[in-house]
């Protein structure tokens, strides 16, 4: 045998594998990967820039990924630089070090998703409140609208969002019961705000210290005596002032 | 080849499988050739991929059409090889590759000979024999590809060989 029909040998098919990681390198196919959570197992789906998705990993979330996104899914491995990091992100409910890919949002909708990411665990807010913070106060309905298509709920915490009235409301990640069972788990206490809604209580403030809150917010919560009131102007005439941990006007 | 041209400058994003199914198979086993390891070769191929396709979104219709899709690929390559540029913690990785630091390696025979004669030339003539005889490339084509001129890559294949032969009588 010549010597190059001997070269001409040592080549061969394309190895396994290549195919599948140059797809998720180029962000072609996106990874997924299942992990814990306080409302059971989830599905993470993620590229190069971050987590693009969570969902229950119930029923065929493969097919419901395809649907919405038109991108195939391909089991491995979240990218080294943060995969050690993303199990501590959903179960405090914030992003932390883990990067989210937030692309097929618009401007609006990524900014009141990175919002939610400030509140703190063990707390909520109403969508008002929310939308004040993006600075477009009547922009109520549009942020319940992005919170029911939050992409990657857990990490980022729409489940702290609650309704203008305080009333715990709707859950896109498997429905009301989910909230209460995340927020009781948070410790932020469903039933009590539920009780404080009822009787139309919007916020509380501290009798010693003169300050009023949001009837989650942590500083009232440690109050010793507390006084109810139907609304922050009610507050303001007692001589309150507005607590500048949860800005509750 | 032409008609994969065609595919790519309407739709990268569509065509791009279709690139890494007939290049990757050739682009793997001539970096296997060229480095003598399975991991250097699967790394290399990887990155080389997809910085080709991060290069294609970006270029006009008309670069894409005139682009002579194996040399152009092999210049990727060729620089990463030198400049051993790596961004991998970044990507999600296909758990077939994560257990071990690399996947099975898929050797179909022991050319392990074959690996130690040609680590025994110079990177160019090991290149330039590798482009030509394993994945099977024109003069012209090595020569786009290694930014040497067609007469040098010549020579060094012609060099190359001859080396080859030497060291195989040698063997005997």
């Amino acid at each position: 045998m010549t010597i190059e029909r001997e070269l001409a040998g040592l080549g061969g098919p394309i190895p396994a594998g290549l195919t599948e990681s140059v797809a998720l390198g180029t962000g072609l196919a996106e990874g997924y990967d299942l992990y814990p959570s306080a409302v059971g197992e989830v599905v993470v789906t993620f590229n190069p820039e971050g987590v693009s998705t969570l969902d229950l990993a119930e029923g065929d979330y493969l097919d419901r990924f395809y649907r919405r996104t038109g991108k195939t899914l391909i089991r491995a491995e979240a990218p080294r630089a943060w995969a050690r990091h993303l199990p501590t992100s959903i179960e405090a409910g914030t992003p932390g070090k883990v990067p989210v890919d937030l692309r097929p949002l618009t401007r609006f909708q990524a900014q009141v998703l990175r919002v939610t990411s400030q509140i703190p665990r063990g707390e909520v807010r109403p969508y008002r409140w929310l939308a004040k913070e993006v600075l477009s106060p009547r922009a109520t309905r549009a942020v319940g609208s992005v919170m029911s298509h939050n992409p990657i709920p857990l990490i980022l915490p729409c489940h702290r969002v609650v309704r203008s009235d305080g009333h715990m409301g709707n859950y896109s990640l498997g429905g009301p019961h989910l909230k209460l069972h995340l927020l009781e788990h948070e410790g932020a206490d469903p039933a009590r705000l539920e009780r404080l809604a009822r009787a139309q209580v919007k916020v509380q403030g501290d009798m010693e210290t003169r300050v009023f809150c949001l009837p989650s917010c942590h500083v009232v919560r440690s109050a010793r005596r507390v006084v109810d009131f139907g609304d922050p102007a009610e507050a303001h005439e007692e001589g309150f002032v507005p607590c500048g941990q949860c800005r509750p006007v | 080849m032409d008609e994969l041209n065609h595919s790519l400058a309407v739709d990268v994003a569509g065509a791009f499988p279709t690139v890494v199914e007939r290049l990757g198979g050739r682009l793997y086993w001539g970096l296997r050739r060229i480095s003598g390891s399975h991991q250097e070769a699967e790394d290399l191929a990887q990155e080389t991929l997809i910085r080709a396709y991060k290069a294609l979104v970006d270029y006009p219709e008309e670069r894409i059409i005139a682009l002579r899709l194996d040399p152009w690929i092999w210049t990727i390559a060729l620089n990463l090889g030198r400049n051993h540029i790596r961004d991998r913690a970044r990507r999600p990785r296909f758990v077939g590759l994560v257990d071990d630091v690399a996947s099975d390696d898929p050797e179909p025979v022991d050319t392990g000979v074959w690996d130690a004669r040609l680590s025994r030339l110079s990177a160019p003539q090991r290149t330039a024999v590798v482009l030509r005889h394993v994945v099977g490339m024109g003069i012209e084509e090595i020569s786009e590809a290694t930014g040497r001129p067609s007469g040098t890559v010549k020579a060094d294949i012609h060099r190359g060989l001859t080396r080859l032969r030497t060291i195989m009588e040698d063997e005997k």
